[in-house]
């Protein structure tokens, strides 16, 4: 699908609409294709045609269909669900079906109009193009391959590709300079002897993967400067992950640290049926801040997809689509992308909506049979592959779940977790004791620890896997602790029992609890990370060291150093390592006198 | 194309007209009707083709005869007629006069479903809106252009509340008040009539527009009442420059009128026979509050959603707190301790406090406390379970501590007068008091240079 091959052949094909029910619209139209754009009514609503029937094409709207009439006319635009890949895509926001909203608000003021025609990219913009001297006129060039560069961002090298599907002998390429999207960049000639010309963009249809040349096995762990996800349930650059939880637990929190924080080349935030103020908030600080790894400002390598819960619902079904196909096109330049998703729920019933007013068969609860199948299919596009140009790129999709009821057992959150690799589970009880991010440690899991685990023993630290590991069992034995404490009291436990709670709780307030909004805490580096989860260890195990030599708990309990160590993650940032080595010398200060006051009482006795 | 106009229905059921062969009526358009008895009823067009048309009527299909009605398709959506005039006013669910009052005379007409509000156009809301409750603005801040529910249960103060905060609300050291918008759906007469006294007794009743459909008016007048009110809560703002207060009770009668029309339509039903679109319905209404750019005023939503058996996962509130910005949800355990109002703090919350609090805004302690506040009462509340069961004497020291800390929290912090107006000051003053029944050790989300500027135990 290119601009240059486009069908022209049936693209004037008209029709006539003989019913609305909300958003989906019969029109008879004999001879349009399942899955082509049309245009609806006499304002021209955008909408796609869903299904056949005989000579009657049943079309989702994507715009309010409030004052269309039976009787107006349809027309088909001749192709499918697609959007514009090429420069002038990062810093913007979207809708669902990738019209700009910042432009739409500057022509049209505060509320988007009914069909309203607007191409996503700017077309008067020009580029500073540099060809690639990989490739000469003359020469085989073939699908995927790199032309040239534009630098679209001060962060975002933009590299010119030859669509998918095209290939042949390269007849010309254009000289560095400036370019227009619609201008001739290059000119192939394909087997059949058609010659394609090729400009800064062109078209994909969004429901159709781009295609790679083979998938690759993550290697490096996704940086989110989030202790809880980088240091107890990794992703990997490529992974797929889901973030589950009930109102209010935090899904938007941990995926706008994401956008903020990780250390991905490009991010993608599709807001899906949510709230507009989210994005306002992401639009309005994004400018303002700056990436800790380019040192550049973030909306630089930020892409918006906003389809808000007050938007038509049918444009959240695509929504999804037209995000991840922005995604998979970074991906190719050889970029590692991360595309969060919030909600795929609001997604799903999207779905559900489309399926109801069809009258397809529900199976669970409202939600139609190839839920399970959209979903797998759409988390499939995530992963880490070889480019078709040579190189290595990943989407990583991260998508939250907003459950009914916080209930997990229901129908999209249980697919979800079949198919996902990271499921970080938010709990209700965590967030209301504002234990943030309230992300479950029991009910969480990562499948890519061991994975993780070579990264972090080669830059960061050899003992990382273990400290994980005591980390999580101290908290395992602070759960089982807590029920004896809870049935029978405090008074039950032995000394190093109540050893245990002390050291769990320091991790839960040291380590695992990171406030998004503390201007120091709000990113944590992998080297603070492992410092803290070890120094709360040390602690731990001095203590417990302690104990055994009968020192009293309220002794140990009462230690300013526990104050300390939970005000450390915001009291120095990722730059101040060495306030963390003075700390621990601290620890074994303390410890020591301890230890030498009571092995010269244990000698007195 | 002009009105048309048809003489019979071919089917009524609950709530809902077919008239057969009537083409070219539009999608959303507005609809007549006058039953054989001379009444009139209003309607709305929720499906057509060139075969068949379905009304939604307002009042209700009861006692309509399908040979000799009236029929009247008029070339245009449901909208209103909007002036400065409203104010002061009472109308029902579709704008008519409910207060023996003329109608608005105005070249200004809205369609009441007016289109999304596009996300690049909005600004976040940051200002403060003090409302001098402790619970909602030491914790859970409200900001000009939020949306706020009250999450209640049958017999819990959330009225009261909602008319305190109508009363009290300002944003700090400025006296600007707030135009009311009033929306009622399926209240008790009761209850709307201790609206319009609290409105009058405050002086604001020359400031507020009221949207009435009482418990025995017509359902499904109520699935109108919404979207009318924003329509004149938008004018008020975007128009006329005001800072508007949308006072809404009780979504749940709204949702189950939903309900009723959706399984009349026979839509596929999700969770406890709700339509699936439920969502994206409550979200139309919730997401007309907000700040847009190059406006000077805003809407701030407050409305009352009762759950059903005090259930916060019912989908009414479920849904609701997946679309609002936050909730203060209303708990008949310390309603029932005579304290009020029974704000459950834990489970409240609000989002957009973040910006609206701190250095510039209320006091640079503000955050920090609000957060060693929620930490310390979590565990206090904890504490407490643990004395109940195994006796308060069983407990350390420490633990006593965090006892008495949970009973003064509930009693003097949660708990004020009706008539109480504390400023931000008071309660972060009182916060401290609060705070300082704990060594300073024991206080890590607050800072240093804050323990030493404000902490005061009282001994
Ligand atoms: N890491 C965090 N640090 C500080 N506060 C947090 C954190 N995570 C969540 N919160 C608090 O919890 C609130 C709710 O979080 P968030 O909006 O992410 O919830 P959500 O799960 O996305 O809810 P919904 O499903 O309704 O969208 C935030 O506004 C913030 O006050
Ligand atoms: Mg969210």
């Amino acid at each position: 699908m290119t601009d240059t091959n486009t069908n022209t052949d049936n693209s004037n094909l008209t029709g006539t609409i003989i019913d609305i029910n909300g958003p989906i619209v019969t029109v008879h139209m004999p001879g349009v294709r399942s899955g082509a754009q049309v245009r609806i009514g006499n304002v021209g609503l955008y909408g796609e045609v869903i299904a056949l029937k005989g000579e009657r094409a049943i079309v989702q709207a994507y715009e309010s269909t409030d004052g269309i009439c039976p009787g107006e006319a349809a027309e088909d635009l001749g192709w499918p669900l697609s959007v514009e890949l090429g420069p002038g895509m990062m810093g913007q926001i979207f809708d669902g079906v990738q019209r700009p909203l910042e432009n739409i608000f500057a022509q049209a003021g505060d509320r988007i109009p009914l069909g309203l025609n607007i191409v996503a990219l700017d077309r008067e913009k020009a580029w500073p193009f540099v060809p690639s001297d990989k490739h000469e006129p003359g020469k085989e060039i073939a699908s995927g391959a790199i032309l040239g560069t534009v630098q679209e961002t001060q962060t975002v090298l933009h590299k010119v590709m030859v669509p998918p599907g095209i290939s042949g002998e390269l007849l010309e390429i254009a000289p560095i300079g400036e370019y227009k999207l619609d201008d001739c960049i290059a000119r192939v000639k394909a087997k059949d002897g058609q010659v394609h010309k090729l400009k800064l963009y062109h078209r994909w249809s969004v429901r159709r993967p781009r295609p790679f040349t083979s998938r690759d096995d993550g290697v490096a762990p996704l940086i989110t400067g989030q202790r809880v996800l980088d240091t107890f349930f990794p992703v990997l650059k490529g992974g797929k992950s889901a973030v589950p939880g009930p109102f209010g637990a935090g899904k938007t929190v941990v995926q706008q640290q994401i956008a903020r924080w990780a250390n991905a080349d490009i991010v993608i935030y599709v807001g899906c049926g949510e709230r507009g103020n989210e994005l306002v908030d992401v639009l309005e600080t994004f400018p303002e801040m700056t990436d800790p790894y380019t040192g550049r400002k973030l909306m630089e390598r930020t892409l918006l997809v906003a389809n808000t819960s007050n938007m038509p619902v049918v444009a959240r079904e695509a929504s999804v689509y037209v995000g991840m196909t922005m995604a998979e096109y970074y991906r190719d330049m050889g970029y590692d992308v991360v595309m969060l998703a919030d909600s795929t729920s609001r997604w799903a019933e999207a779905l559900r909506e489309v399926s109801g007013r069809l009258g397809q068969m529900p199976v669970e609860e409202g939600y139609p049979a190839y839920l399970a199948s959209r979903l797998a299919a759409i988390y499939e596009r995530a992963g880490r592959i070889n480019t078709l140009g040579g190189d290595k790129g990943s989407v990583t999709l991260i998508g939250a779940v907003s459950p009914p009821g916080g209930d997990f057992s229901e129908p999209v959150t249980s697919h979800t977790k079949d198919i996902i690799d990271t499921f970080w589970a938010l709990s209700k009880e965590l967030a209301d004791a504002r234990h943030y991010p309230s992300v479950d440690w029991v009910g969480s899991f990562s499948d890519h620890v061991e994975t993780a685990a070579k990264w972090w023993s080669q830059d960061i630290n050899k003992t990382w896997q273990a400290r994980r590991a005591e980390a999580l069992s101290l908290l395992s034995r602070d759960a089982e602790l807590s029920r004896i404490v809870n049935l029978v009291g405090p008074e039950a436990l032995s000394s190093p029992q109540r050893w245990v709670l002390e050291g769990a709780a320091l991790i839960k307030e040291a380590v695992l609890q990171q406030n998004a909004m503390d201007s120091i805490d709000t990113f944590c580096s992998p080297a603070k990370q492992f410092e803290l989860l070890d120094l709360v260890l040390t602690i731990y195990d001095l203590g417990a060291e302690m104990v055994e030599l009968n020192v009293p708990i309220q002794e140990l309990q009462e230690l300013p150093l526990l104050g300390q160590a939970r005000r450390l993650k915001s009291s120095y940032s990722s730059e101040q390592m060495d306030r963390f080595k003075e700390f621990r010398g601290e620890i074994d200060k303390v410890f020591n006198s301890i230890r030498l006051e009571y092995a010269k009482q244990g000698e007195a006795a | 194309m002009s009105a048309k106009e048809y003489c019979t229905a071919s089917a009524a059921r609950g709530g809902l007209l077919v008239v057969s062969n009537v083409p070219g009526v539009a999608f959303g358009d507005r609809v007549q009707i006058r039953d054989d008895a001379g009444n009139n009823r209003n309607g709305q067009v929720i499906r057509c083709s060139n075969e068949e048309v379905l009304i939604q009527v307002y009042e209700g299909t009861d006692d309509i005869n399908l040979e000799s009605t009236w029929i009247r398709f008029l070339d245009e959506p449901l909208q209103i007629a909007l002036s400065p005039e409203i104010l002061g006013r009472i109308f029902n669910g579709i704008g008519e006069p409910k207060d023996n009052r003329p109608p608005i005379v105005s070249s200004v007409l809205r369609p009441v479903g007016a289109g999304a509000i596009n996300p690049a156009a909005r600004t976040y809301p940051k200002e403060f809106i003090q409302t001098g409750v402790s619970t909602i603005d030491g914790l859970n801040s409200l900001v000009r252009g939020q949306k706020l529910p009250i999450f209640s249960g049958s017999g819990l103060p959330h009225n009261r509340l909602a008319a305190q905060i109508v009363r009290q609300a300002k944003l700090v050291d400025q006296e600007s008040s707030f135009s009311v918008v009033f929306a009622a759906m399926g209240v008790s007469n009761t209850d709307a009539k201790f609206f319009e006294d609290a409105f009058a007794d405050s002086g604001v009743l020359g400031n507020v527009v009221m949207f009435v459909n009482l418990a025995d008016d017509p359902p499904i007048e109520r699935l109108a009442l919404p979207r009318v009110a924003l329509t004149a809560a938008e004018y008020l703002a975007f128009d006329l420059d005001r800072h508007v207060l949308v006072v809404m009770t009780d979504l749940t009668y709204y949702a189950e009128a939903l309900r009723e029309v959706a399984t009349a339509k026979g839509d596929v039903p999700s969770r406890k026979g709700y339509p699936g679109y439920l969502y994206s319905d409550l979200a139309e209404i919730y997401e007309r509050c907000g700040r847009i750019k190059g406006r000077t005023g805003s809407i701030t939503l407050v409305p009352v959603v009762s759950m059903p058996s005090d259930d916060i996962t019912h989908p009414i509130p479920d849904l609701t707190g997946y679309i609002t910005e936050g909730q203060i949800v209303l708990n008949r355990e310390l309603h029932s301790q005579g304290i009020y109002p029974p704000v459950h703090v834990s489970s409240s919350l609000s989002r957009l406090m973040k910006d609206g609090i701190g250095k510039d805004d209320t006091r640079d302690d503000h955050p920090h406390v609000a957060s060693q506040l929620f930490a310390l009462y979590a565990r206090a509340l904890e504490t407490r379970n643990l004395a109940s069961i195994i006796g308060a004497d069983e407990l350390s020291e420490r633990d006593r501590r965090y006892l008495q800390f949970a009973d003064a929290f509930d009693s003097r912090f949660v708990g004020q007068k009706e008539t109480e107006d504390r400023s931000i000051i008071d309660t972060l003053d009182l916060s401290w008091e609060l705070l300082s029944m704990f060594p300073k050790d024991a206080l890590s989300r607050v800072s240093e240079t804050e323990i030493a500027k404000y902490y005061n135990p009282a001994e």
